[in-house]
């Protein structure tokens, strides 16, 4: 089932959560909601669900209109961030609940609702556990009933909320495949709100990047992540090194350097202050020495573990930087704590600078 | 972290005592347990035993004669009635309020929280005492209540109001904290299946609340059974009319019927004694399905 949401605005008090948002998620797709806390993702999803009321805007469930229907007439699937278990019964009247709360008339008889169960619990791998309480589950098997208990009601769609935010780095990894690999199967349109950059890029088909209750961006993760249209976007989906400077010629004049950068989004006219931007990734290091060009900085830090080095740098003023080389080119550099090198940006993108653009 | 303090003895007390920073010298716990101890068989246990020893000194039978005593047993029957009205009265209002408080953000939150709280902190005399003012003969209703002969003051309808408001606070103060812990989240996910408020409540609230409902039931009864200043003040003390057992027992004793007032008395100490009984239990149980939780 396709979602829309139409200029969406919710305050909180003073707050606002949401700011006319308008977004499309189309039929079928794994979408991530993505942005740090108190963006407004999680107000967004809660609004689709119907938890929560959109004081303007609309929401359309295949092209209904669904702000007058209550909750339990959207024929959504929601997975709590905490899961949200009951916490009295047992895993199979957990996943039965939903089918055993329909009206009588529609009711699956106590069979049907067993052999759905079994299934069910098949399908997240945990049949052997039908019998136990939530409290005797690990937080990953207790995210995976709940997934279970979500689709016993065969929702139009899932909307899942921070669904790995409770769990360990190990557990995030291996239910993040998982649950790619259920959509697959599934192919049931769900949203899936997360602050963790990675998770999204990785699982979802399409990536929503949120701020201040706005859309900054959406796209394919490969589209958001090469070309983000907003300093906030590039600067929340990596690391990031942050030069201020103005337009010269086919360069950005940053201090005394000039540094070439990518042509930008729209590119900034002659003389306008922008922000430029490059990945850890994206710079290189040069020995200081005679006619060395490139910004003057300092080593401060080396780390070296798996195939890359990481250096931590300092620039004036106390400016950080981070660099991401080679094993083999750090060793060629030989680099020292203390040491005074060149930094040279191979790929700066360039923003218009804008007073309190969100970095 | 329940897992943790499971191994090392599940007791908040073996670990402070297995730790050297922790553990006093043996004469300091020794004199704390003597102290308390002595203490509490000074001023608990000796009344207590006191009532059953006076209650049987002249044998059962003068026992029994003194509680199957006409008045003695409309006593009783008026105290059930009381208690049979008000608790029920106190559970609905108590989850009512204990709800709209721990699930709702409303203007004047605090203050109803504040309310809830008010027959705690104002003496039951005062609590006996609105009541005639509003219902008695010379009260701002007592003519209209008189015209329509509706009798509340020195009647059974005073007895149950005065006990309704002295035992109100107690199902709701004991479930404010546990809805408010528990949260909304399993609610949420109940409707979000398709639960409709009714089934939610059945379903999902109430089975999570319920040992501190019964804790709270539990301690309200035992109150309702047992309050003697706000029911005093409105009672009348009208034999076999309107005298609760508490009441009763006054009478009896101030017409030095000793061994019927121990008598009476002795009833209510049993149900003291019951009351706890069952209060350990709830408590056990509370804490047994609220480590399964913690551990969560």
């Amino acid at each position: 089932m396709s979602i829309e949401v139409r200029n969406i605005t919710k305050r909180f008090g003073a707050f606002t959560a949401l700011d006319d948002v308008t977004l499309d998620f189309p039929s079928g797709e794994l979408v991530a909601l993505l942005g740090p806390s108190g963006c407004g993702k999680t107000t967004l999803l809660r609004i689709i669900a119907g938890l929560e009321r959109a004081d303007a805007g609309q929401v359309l469930l295949e092209g209904e209109e669904a702000s007058t229907k209550a909750v339990r007439e959207r024929q959504v699937g929601f997975v709590f961030q905490h899961y949200a278990l009951f916490r009295h019964m047992t895993v199979f009247d957990n996943v039965a609940f939903g089918m055993r709360m329909k009206p009588r008339a529609v009711r699956p008889s106590a069979a049907q609702i067993r052999d759905k169960v079994h299934r069910l619990l098949e399908l997240v791998q945990l049949d052997w556990l039908a019998t136990r309480f939530p409290s005797q589950l690990s937080g990953g098997q207790r995210q995976r009933i709940a997934l279970a208990r979500a689709l016993a009601v065969e929702p139009r769609v899932l909307l899942l909320d921070e669904p790995f935010g409770a769990l360990d780095a190990k557990v995030r990894k291996e239910l993040r495949r998982w649950l790619r690999h259920l959509h697959d199967e599934l192919h049931i349109t769900s949203i899936f709100v997360t602050h963790d950059q990675e998770e999204a890029l990785e699982v979802a088909d399409r990536v929503v990047l949120m701020n201040q209750g706005r859309v900054e961006q959406t796209g394919s993760p490969q589209e958001v992540y090469s070309h983000p249209a907003t300093p906030f976007v590039y600067g929340f989906l990596g690391a990031v090194n942050l030069f201020h400077g103005r337009v010269d010629g086919e360069g950005v004049r940053v201090g005394d350097e000039l540094l070439p950068h990518d042509g930008g989004v729209d590119a900034p006219a002659e003389g306008a202050k922008v922000l430029a931007f490059a990945r850890p990734y994206e710079i290189d290091i040069l020995p200081e020495g005679e006619g060395a060009s490139g910004m003057a900085a300092r080593v401060s830090r080396v780390l070296s573990f798996g195939v890359s080095t990481r250096v931590e740098l300092e620039g004036e003023g106390g400016r950080p930087f981070e660099v991401e080389l080679t094993r083999e080119r750090a060793a060629g550099l030989g680099l020292a704590v203390g040491q005074a090198v060149r930094l040279t940006p191979s790929n700066l993108r360039v923003f218009e600078y804008e007073e309190g653009a969100g970095i | 972290m329940a897992a943790i303090s499971h191994r090392a003895g599940g007791d908040p007390a073996a670990r402070f005592e297995s730790r050297a920073a922790t553990r006093e010298a043996p004469w300091v716990k020794w004199t704390l347990i003597g102290v308390s101890l002595a203490f509490f068989a000074l001023f608990l246990l000796m009344p207590l035993a006191a009532v059953f020893v006076e209650a049987l000194r002249k044998g059962w039978e003068t026992y029994i004669a003194a509680i199957v005593l006409p008045d003695t047993l409309s006593a009783i029957k008026l105290t059930l009635i009381a208690a049979g009205i008000a608790v029920p009265l106190n559970l609905v209002f108590g989850v009512a309020a204990a709800w709209a408080i721990a699930k709702f953000e409303f203007r004047g939150k605090h203050f109803l929280t504040a309310l809830i709280d008010l027959p705690f902190s104002v003496s039951p005399v005062i609590a006996g005492l609105v009541y005639v003012l509003m219902f008695g003969a010379h009260g701002w209703f007592g003519p209209w209540l008189y015209e329509h002969d509706i009798k509340i003051i020195f009647a059974v309808p005073g007895i149950v109001l005065a006990t309704v408001f002295v035992t109100f606070p107690f199902v709701a103060r004991e479930l404010i904290p546990l809805m408010q812990a528990q949260g909304r989240d399993e609610e949420e996910a109940a409707v979000v299946l398709g639960a409709n408020g009714w089934r939610t409540l059945w379903h999902v609230t109430l089975p999570n609340i319920r040992w501190g409902l019964i804790y709270g039931v539990i301690l309200c009864n035992a109150r309702a059974m047992g309050e003697f200043g706000a029911v005093s003040v409105v009672s009348g003390h009208i034999r076999g009319e309107t005298n609760t057992l508490p009441l009763h027992v006054e009478i009896l004793y101030n017409e030095y019927q000793f061994a019927g007032a121990f008598a009476v008395a002795s009833l209510l100490a049993l149900l003291a004694l019951v009351t706890l009984g069952i209060k350990t239990w709830v408590e056990y149980r509370a804490a047994r399905t609220g480590q399964d939780d913690a551990s969560s």
